[in-house]
């Protein structure tokens, strides 16, 4: 009755730690991608000389957070805008430059969230006519993903001291109802280990199945979030991409087994050597 | 073999259970210990078990300080003990083989040789065809003999038994009381706790009576002596 419960509250904090490792690590990889890309682009004042559009760019390079700068001249511009946006409309504005004035920097970062700092910084220099920020996304990704990692940090402790505790009950109740039988082999001189031997690997077993049920239904789950995401918004697949279930089990594999050895190992050890002296 | 110099037991209610009791046994002596009810002696056999600890005295077993004793130290002090109790203390879901051969488990005997000692054992205490029986399955008398057989089985230079005849009839009773003679005569040092008056009279052995927590009488091929 008891192991039923330990079984199931050590499955909940495992099946919970698996559903938040998963979702953390899509985040993680989600932003990630979009940190690669392009987080901040540079304007000039009109008119700008090629000299102070070099002094800038040196000031940017000299910033931490700054992994990579890409000078993109006005002609770059036009000509990837066309490309992009125009396609076999672009001969219409013949060789005029609507973007004359629109040659910028564009700026790659190493870490996201460090993109309002910057953004302020480069604002306040000297030449900057705008500054854009073309990642929004990313670093809300980022804060998003550091809550649930937080609340789920928060809910998985609070069940791995349920579970130690439900352990530890079930197997204090063993060792009860065991009592006179315990008695009878120390009194024979078995050792505390040989006593105690039973009621730990009591409480492994129970970590160990608590472990795997939730693993086994956290595959199948994956595996069908996975594939109703990526039919139901198609149109991003290009900009989601989800890690595959064994990227996820690699590391949780290991850990939830270890963790669930863990806390059976743990509870049923340290109640087994409360309840055995002599 | 056992010496008690001085021992004295008092128990968190009331008054002492052993009250200053010295007393030697010399290896290879058969000795009664009779007494009413409430003088002391099965607190005398926790004492020699490592049970409990004398509140004052020291206890000396097999050359062994009991009274000193670490705690983990214990088991291995115990396994020279055979240990024989009035309700049997059997495990209830094993057999009387793996009951026998748990002894032996303990002491880390090669399987090869507990497949040969058991059975040897067994039939020296005449239970070797109920091997398979759980103890439920068995008679007061034959619970009796399988307990004894687990003291015996590591052969201790010790036994004690607590009214080991306390639950059996007469005919149950002299049967394991020729066994524990037997025992003692292989050189086994025994120790019997017991009420059994006509026994003790016919056996004529050391005999020592308690009373009230200290020894009133310690004879030589002694009798029982009546309370009135
Ligand atoms: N665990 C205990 N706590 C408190 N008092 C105890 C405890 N065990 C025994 N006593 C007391 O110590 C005294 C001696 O008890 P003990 O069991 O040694 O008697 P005994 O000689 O074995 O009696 P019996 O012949 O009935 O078995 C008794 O007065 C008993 O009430
Ligand atoms: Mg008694």
């Amino acid at each position: 009755m008891f192991s039923l419960a330990t079984v199931a509250t050590i499955s909940a904090c495992v099946f919970l730690f698996g559903l938040f490792y998963s979702v953390v690590l899509n985040f993680s990889n989600i932003v990630r991608q979009a940190q690669s890309g392009v987080a901040v682009t540079v304007f000039f004042d009109e008119g700008i000389s090629d000299e102070e559009i070099q002094r800038i760019g040196e000031e940017i390079g000299k910033r931490a957070e700054v992994s990579k700068l890409v000078f993109v001249s006005a002609e770059e511009a036009w000509e990837s805008f066309k490309r992009e946006n125009l396609g076999d409309y672009v001969d219409s504005f013949g060789d005029d430059n609507p973007l004359a004035e629109d040659s910028n920097y564009e700026i790659y970062m190493n870490d996201i969230s460090m993109q309002e700092n910057l953004v302020e910084y480069l604002e306040s220099l000297e030449g900057v006519r705008q500054v854009h920020k073309s990642a929004m996304v990313a670093t809300m990704l980022t804060s998003v993903n550091m809550l649930i990692g937080y609340v789920s940090m928060g809910i998985i402790l609070i069940l791995l001291a349920v579970s130690i505790f439900l352990i530890s009950n079930t197997v204090a109740i063993g060792i009860t109802v065991r009592r006179e039988e315990i008695g009878i082999m120390k009194l024979i001189g078995a050792t505390d280990f040989v006593v105690r031997a039973p009621f730990v690997f009591e409480g492994i077993i129970l970590g160990l199945i608590g472990a795997s049920l939730p693993l086994i239904a956290i595959y199948f789950i994956y595996l069908r979030v996975i594939e109703y995401l990526s039919e139901r918004f198609a149109i991003l697949n290009s900009l989601l991409q989800f890690l595959s279930i064994q990227e996820i089990f690699s590391t949780l594999v290991p850990v939830a087994l270890i963790l669930g050895v863990g806390i059976g190992f743990l509870g049923s050890f340290t109640t087994a050597r409360k309840h055995l002296r002599v | 073999m056992i010496i008690l110099e001085d021992v004295k037991k008092t128990y968190s209610t009331g008054a002492p259970a052993l009250n200053n009791i010295s007393l030697h046994i010399e290896k290879g002596e058969f000795v009664f210990i009779v007494g009413d009810s409430g003088s002391g002696k099965s607190t005398l056999i926790k004492l020699l078990l490592r049970e409990l600890t004398p509140t004052s005295g020291r206890i000396i077993v097999n050359h062994t300080d009991v009274v000193k004793l670490r705690h983990r130290k214990i088991p291995r002090y115990r396994r020279g003990l055979g240990v024989v109790f009035q309700d049997f203390r059997l495990l209830k879901d094993r057999n009387v083989y793996e009951n026998v051969a748990f002894a032996q488990r303990v002491i880390a005997v090669p399987p090869r040789l507990i497949r040969k000692n058991v059975p040897s054992v067994l039939s020296l205490v005449g239970l070797a065809e109920k091997y398979k029986s759980k103890p439920r399955e068995l008679s007061g008398g034959e619970q009796q003999r399988v307990a004894l057989a687990r003291a015996i089985i590591n052969d201790p230079p010790i036994l004690l038994a607590d009214e080991p005849t306390g639950n059996l009839d007469p005919k149950n009773s002299w049967e394991i009381m020729k066994l524990l003679d037997q025992i003692n005569h292989g050189g086994t040092t025994v120790l019997v706790v017991t009420h059994n008056r006509e026994i003790v009279n016919a056996m004529r052995k050391r005999v020592i009576t308690m009373k009230k927590g200290v020894i009133v009488s310690d004879q030589k091929k002694g009798g029982y002596i009546d309370e009135d």
